[in-house]
């Protein structure tokens, strides 16, 4: 028989096509069936993080501001001063928004462009009560020298985009000067990469932590009888039915100067009472509590591997001549990988986003990126700016995602 | 070279787990060099016990274990240079089959070259020359179980223990291993002890049979022996199918005995009992008791037909004999036509000498 012959079913229908036939109702169904967690992931996740982008990259402030003005600078090239034109535009906009008693945002926002330019529009509002029509550009540059300068008028051009990246740069510490060109922020300023490398530190340490302790804690869990494992997975599991808030505040108690942890090193004499070691409200807070609050993410994943790795894999090395040790680098540490890299993936990834426990016990030295997303969200209220960093972290996770991929390969995870 | 009688030596060996119960008592054997003996036993028995204290992951509680007349109870696995062969394989899945059977080698710090060569060696041995590169995971049951009998004996070791490891394996692959890995043995020398619960493997394979029984090794024989001759009524009973009747002995005399039943009284060979009035189980092999025989048989009897089941070669006849209503005939499949049918009644004769009164159960 001819490979290209048709396969033809009982009825005389090709029997590609009957399948499809058959199957269309149970595709149908199986779509059916995960509509409802498609919707929610749509509503809950995948808008949310548009708004987020939009937000992050939204300029149009602005913009809706000097409608005729950017209008007007359209055909202005920024090497000299614009003309009548375009000073007349400006003008009526800003005539608008004085009497509209908005432009004090056109005025905080000019100035984030362009040192200065706050108090120059002040007086601009003050003045162009008197102006006479015609020659703007005359009336306007008497008001003050400034309005001759040719930067004031390329810091409007510059925001005529309704997009903008400046939140990225920001959230990097640069920024785009007035050329256009993208430079760094002066060095006692430069807050968020501290930020940023402090945020990938703890992440990994804590992560680090995390596995040196859960490894032998989920090898017995998975190697113990079941009566004395059973206690043991309690054990693990009761601080993650415990509050979040509960778990951090029970370690203030514990880690503060005055705390338990600093009377018992009084009590046995390692430190002296007026010399007491800060272990809060810094770094080792931080590093501590986070442990101590994501170790189950690491033990889970591990334990639900080595609990599908024979006893007798070990036996067999033995038997075949290896040392305990050798069997256990040989044998049991590389089938225990892809538990270990299930485990750091979820540990670091939680670390990286971490918020309320380092707002709590990480002091100054303590916080996180997290922690400066909120605190743009909540006290500044610079939304876009909290979005674009949001967005940054997500991106990061990704990349680690990614990364992770190609060194270890997803498929390799095994959650449980 | 002369082989050793007591290559292996259990030495009055006692094992207990929880200090409570024993679950090897008592235990003496001694396995000569080069033999190919199996511990059978039901599960509980404490062979798998015993092979695991030879192995050296488990301690015994009382006695010595003596390998080549050494004590090795103080000597870690690794030390011991014992291979073994695992229920479940235990081949390390994240190593290819190269891997695998380097391994052993490696640990010894042997040269590359010389791994190469014993790997190919082991791997042919197996009929699996070729397969190095491939993850156990490809393979079937059967080549995988070969690739462990290979790693096994891999590096050489004096003794080879194996727990129950055909075990996983269907039925015609289980017959097929059981032969090749009987030529491994005969073809190389090894001494091997074998595990299993299987007692039709351990007929087919061994040179000795232990059977195991509450902790304690029942009869230790050839295959044989342990089922034409069984010491006591649970060898009889594990080992082949049997009949049985409990009675007592109402006469003994010059290596025979009339044992009293409930109904009846049949004349059968003194094994284990040694006066009158004692209790007694009576075994016979079903084969051993003949329909219509020709020949004057000592033991005489009629029976009722119950149950006749074809086999195929032979045909099962299940009769009620003497009080006895699960007494098992197998009737070869032979151009001689018999009348069995269903409630027919027929004469069944045996020689006493086939009929073993054993110890009462």
């Amino acid at each position: 028989m001819s490979s290209e012959q048709k396969i033809l079913s009982t009825d005389g229908i090709p029997l590609e096509e009957s399948l499809k036939q058959a199957e269309k109702k149970n595709k149908i169904k199986a779509f059916l069936l995960v509509t409802p967690l498609l919707l929610f992931l749509i509503i809950t996740y995948i808008i949310p993080i548009a708004d987020m982008f939009s937000r992050s990259i939204d300029d149009k402030m602005v913009t809706n501001m000097l409608p005729k003005t950017y209008k007007a600078m359209e055909q202005w090239d920024g090497k000299e001063l614009p003309s009548e034109e375009v000073f007349k535009a400006f003008y009526l906009d800003y005539k608008i928004l004085v009497e509209n008693k908005t432009a004090g945002k056109l005025q905080t926002q000019l100035n984030y462009e362009k040192n200065g330019f706050k108090s120059v529009l002040k007086k601009l509002a003050r003045k162009q009560k008197k102006f006479e029509e015609g020659n703007y550009k005359e009336q306007i540059m008497k008001v003050h020298k400034r309005w001759r300068n040719v930067d004031y008028w390329r810091a409007i051009k510059r925001r005529a985009p309704s997009y903008t990246y400046s939140k990225y740069l920001k959230g990097v510490d640069m920024y785009s000067n007035e050329e256009g060109k993208i430079i760094q922020v002066a060095e006692n300023r430069r807050i968020h990469r501290i930020l940023w490398s402090r945020t990938l530190e703890v992440a990994f340490f804590v992560t680090f932590f995390c596995f040196l302790m859960a490894y032998p804690i989920a090898h017995l869990l998975a190697t113990l009888p079941m009566k004395y494992s059973n206690l043991l997975m309690i054990c693990v599991l009761l601080p993650f039915w415990t509050s979040l808030l509960v778990r951090t505040a029970s370690w203030m108690i514990l880690l503060q100067q005055q705390g338990l942890v600093n009377d018992f090193f009084v009590w046995i004499g390692l430190v002296t009472n007026d010399n007491r070691p800060e272990m809060m409200y810094n770094k080792t807070g931080t590093y501590v509590a986070m442990t101590q609050i994501l170790l189950p993410f690491m033990v889970l994943p591990l334990y639900s591997v080595m609990k599908t790795i024979s006893p007798s894999l070990m036996r067999a090395g033995k038997s075949l001549g290896a040392t305990p040790g050798v069997a256990f680098f040989k044998i049991y540490f590389p089938l225990t990988i892809p538990g270990i890299g299930a485990g750091c993936l979820l540990v670091f990834i939680l670390a990286i986003g971490y918020y309320i426990t380092p707002a709590l016990v990480g002091g100054a030295s303590g916080t996180l990126i997290s922690n400066q997303i909120a605190y743009h969200m909540k006290s500044t209220l610079d939304w876009s700016f909290a979005s674009a960093m949001g967005l940054m972290l997500l991106t990061g996770v990704l990349v680690i995602y990614w990364i992770y991929n190609k060194l270890v390969g997803v498929d390799n995870i095994k959650l449980g | 070279m002369s082989k050793k009688e007591d290559f292996v030596k259990f030495d009055k060996v006692d094992k207990s787990y929880d200090g409570k119960v024993l679950v090897v008592k008592d235990l003496n054997l001694d396995i000569e060099e080069g033999e190919f003996v199996t511990m059978l036993g039901p599960s509980g028995s404490g062979k798998t016990t015993c092979l695991m204290m030879l192995a050296g992951f488990e301690t015994p509680t009382n006695g010595e274990i003596y390998l080549d007349k050494n004590p090795i109870s103080n000597i870690p696995p690794h030390k011991r240079g014992i291979g073994m062969v695992f229920q479940n394989y235990a081949l390390f899945p994240h190593m290819t089959v190269y891997e695998n059977l380097a391994f052993p080698l490696r640990v010894r710090k042997i040269s590359k070259d010389d791994i190469d060569k014993k790997v190919e060696k082991a791997l042919s041995m197996v009929s699996l020359s070729g397969f190095g590169n491939r993850m156990p995971g490809q393979l079937s049951g059967g080549q995988q179980q070969r690739v462990a009998v290979a790693r096994a004996l891999v590096f050489d070791p004096s003794v080879v223990l194996m727990d129950e490891p055909l075990g996983a394996l269907d039925k015609n692959l289980r017959e097929s291993m059981q032969y090749e890995i009987k030529h491994i043995h005969e073809s190389i020398g090894v001494t091997v002890v074998y595990v299993t619960h299987d007692q039709g493997e351990a007929l087919t394979m061994s040179n000795r049979i232990a059977v195991f029984n509450d902790g304690k090794v029942q009869q230790l024989s050839s295959p044989d022996k342990l089922y034409e001759e069984p010491v006591n009524s649970f060898v009889a009973e594990f080992i082949g199918e049997n009949n049985t009747f409990a009675g007592e002995i109402s006469d003994i005399s010059n290596g025979s005995c009339k044992v009293k039943l409930d109904k009846g009284e049949i004349i059968a060979n003194p094994i284990s009992v040694k006066s009158v009035g004692e209790k007694t189980t009576v075994s016979i092999r079903p084969e051993r008791a003949l329909i219509n025989p020709k020949d004057k048989m000592d033991n005489n009897q009629k029976g009722k037909i119950e149950e006749v089941i074809y086999h195929g070669d032979h045909t099962r006849v299940r009769l009620n004999l003497l009080g006895n209503s699960e007494f098992i005939l197998k009737v070869p499949n032979s151009s001689q036509n018999l009348d069995i049918k269903l409630g027919n009644e027929i004469n069944i004769g045996w020689n006493s000498h086939d009929a073993r009164a054993l110890d009462p159960k």
